[in-house]
């Protein structure tokens, strides 16, 4: 079985976030692999250790640099990587676009993806992959059992957790909790440097959505702190509870 | 142009807040609005939407749509566009919410705003503000392609009631058996006495400081007597003390209920993001340079094993 996993180039998650000219500034930005997608290449790697996956193909788009993020899933263990070039301002319709155009020509059986970007926080492009490709999808997962052409996916679900079963080739997206991404042993970083990576522009597509601006929250602004007995400060609390936010207490 | 949408998001018969709150928001355009419920036994359900001011009610029955599933959902849906011709549609940002939207949007190759936080829309025309970046930063993004489709982050707008017609309208019912393709196996609900995280009015969060589960209990004894949410940093979560589906912060839930309450979090930026959009932030820790102090409205330097007790006292005379 080929498993195939997209992955995008994200900020780290701690990064402090600044405009420059208008719009998100990347400078001395850290960029890891959007933690997600981590996730989804682990559990890919998983499934070739077990025996069920034979390849594990990981596919980015965005800039040259992305190729970082490909070079670090295969020090954890994928066996080569596509890199869609594709301006990095690409909106969810024309990532799902290109990404779906290289999904095609691989012909996996599984497709793998974070159901969510740290960056964006859409949480679209992996179900409009599967729209496109006609296939079936579940969203964040949680496990994934592969037997009889069939993936039996655990879900986290509105208000509980859901199992679900689908035919596969399938698109299938993580959540995080599935499991714990491993760190790519020296030994991994050596390999990678030699495993194959190709690199294909984008397909053209019209953007379905625009971004007018971008700008920052305002800044929520300190406002008292107090330093005192634990009695004394709780008393305090407890006023300020009662009569600013005026909770009620069951 | 048959005016805004809002898709009802709803098991069991169960509707979730954030449906009110996106017919109150839709109100504010001007324009017709009506709810879109799909189900089993939900006709009953129509009043209840008219009471926030729908003037139309269209409901589909089946038992192929008992429960969500994409397949048969976006079939009925997208028959439904043809058929009526909506100007918008706007769904919840849940889960099911966001899956079904995606699916749609593409099946449309039109655009889809998700997770807003603000919306405004005219004819042919949505401007919505999303979080990006987990709220550390906003953008505001233009959809035309028809209809204007949007996922709504629950607890942002609020819920005004007005009187609509509420006229129940009855599509045909486009979807079948064989647009299904994700069989659901199983669902457990997650059994909590307590509300769900991202649409409590009080959340009480716990992180490091908790030192382990007894701490949590501390955290969740103040969570009762508010009858709040329970969250956790993700140094909570990490250490296993709490579930991963009660994190908040950039690779979990955002939350912003009226009042959010961080015991023994020092509130590390990927925290921040999760919970700074909240109306009114308390913070209780040992370490007066916590960062978590620079968003909160009420702050004590303390031990939260001594202090929340007390709280608890406090709150109970």
């Amino acid at each position: 079985m080929k498993v195939l996993v997209c992955v995008k180039q994200t900020f780290d998650t701690e990064a402090k976030i600044e405009l420059k000219d208008g719009k998100i500034s990347d400078a001395g930005i850290n960029l890891i692999i959007n933690p997600y997608d981590e996730v989804a290449v682990e559990g890919a790697i998983q499934l070739k250790e077990k025996g069920i996956a034979k390849e594990v193909v990981v596919l980015s788009a965005g800039a040259d640099k992305a190729m970082d993020a490909i070079r670090t899933a295969l020090a954890m263990g994928a066996d080569r990587g596509i890199l869609v070039k594709q301006d990095t301002a690409a909106d969810e319709y024309q990532r799902a676009v290109a990404l779906a155009a290289a999904i095609k020509d691989e012909n996996p059986d599984l497709i793998l993806a974070g159901h969510v970007a740290a960056d964006d926080g859409s949480s679209q492009v992996p179900t409009r992959i599967a729209e496109i490709l006609g296939l079936p999808h579940v969203n964040v997962i949680t496990n994934i059992e592969i037997a009889d052409g069939k993936a039996v996916c655990t879900s986290e679900a509105d208000g509980g957790t859901q199992v679900t079963e689908v035919s596969i080739p399938a698109v299938i997206s993580s959540q995080v909790s599935w499991n714990e991404p491993r760190y790519p042993s020296m030994k991994g970083i050596m390999q990678a440097k030699k495993k194959p990576v190709a690199t294909i522009d984008a397909v053209a597509a019209d953007a379905k959505s625009t971004i007018v601006e971008f700008s920052l929250p305002p800044a929520k602004t300190a406002g008292v702190k107090i330093e005192e007995d634990p009695d004394v400060a709780a008393a305090k609390l407890g006023d300020w509870m009662k009569n600013t936010v005026k909770v009620e207490v069951k | 142009m048959a005016g805004t949408w809002v898709f009802v998001e709803q098991r069991d018969g169960n509707v979730r807040k954030v449906t009110y709150e996106m017919i109150s928001k839709a109100k504010t355009f001007g324009d017709e609005v009506s709810a879109v419920v799909f189900g089993k036994g939900v006709e009953g359900l129509a009043a209840d939407f008219a009471k926030y001011g729908a003037d139309k009610v269209y409901v589909v029955e089946g038992d192929v749509f008992a429960n969500y599933n994409t397949g048969a959902f976006v079939a009925q849906i997208a028959a439904m566009i043809q058929e009526y011709n909506p100007n918008a549609i706007l769904f919840a940002h849940t889960f099911n919410g966001r899956d079904f939207a995606s699916r749609l949007a593409q099946k449309l190759e039109a655009g889809l705003a998700t997770d807003v936080i603000d919306a405004e829309i005219s004819a042919g025309k949505g401007v919505f503000t999303r979080a990006i970046y987990a709220g550390k930063a906003l953008a505001k993004v233009e959809i035309t392609t028809s209809p204007i489709l949007a996922t709504v982050r629950a607890g942002v707008f609020e819920v005004v009631e007005g009187a609509g017609a509420g006229e129940v309208v009855k599509p045909a019912v486009a979807a079948t058996d064989a647009d299904v393709y994700q069989t659901v196996k199983s669902f457990e609900p997650t059994v909590s006495a307590r509300p769900e995280l991202t649409e409590a009015d009080v959340v009480v969060s716990g992180g490091r400081g908790c030192k382990g589960p007894e701490g949590i209990k501390i955290v969740e004894e103040l969570a009762d007597l508010l009858g709040a949410a329970v969250g956790g940093s993700r140094a909570a979560i990490d250490s296993g003390w709490l579930g991963h589906e009660l994190q908040v912060g950039q690779t979990g839930k955002v939350v912003n209920p009226n009042l959010y309450i961080a015991a023994g979090i020092s509130g590390a930026i990927q925290h921040l993001a999760g919970m700074s959009s909240s109306k009114f932030i308390a913070a209780i820790n040992t370490d007066p340079e916590a960062p978590i102090f620079n968003v909160a409205d009420f702050g004590v330097v303390g031990d939260l094993f001594k202090v929340v007790p007390l709280l608890c006292e406090e709150l109970k005379k």
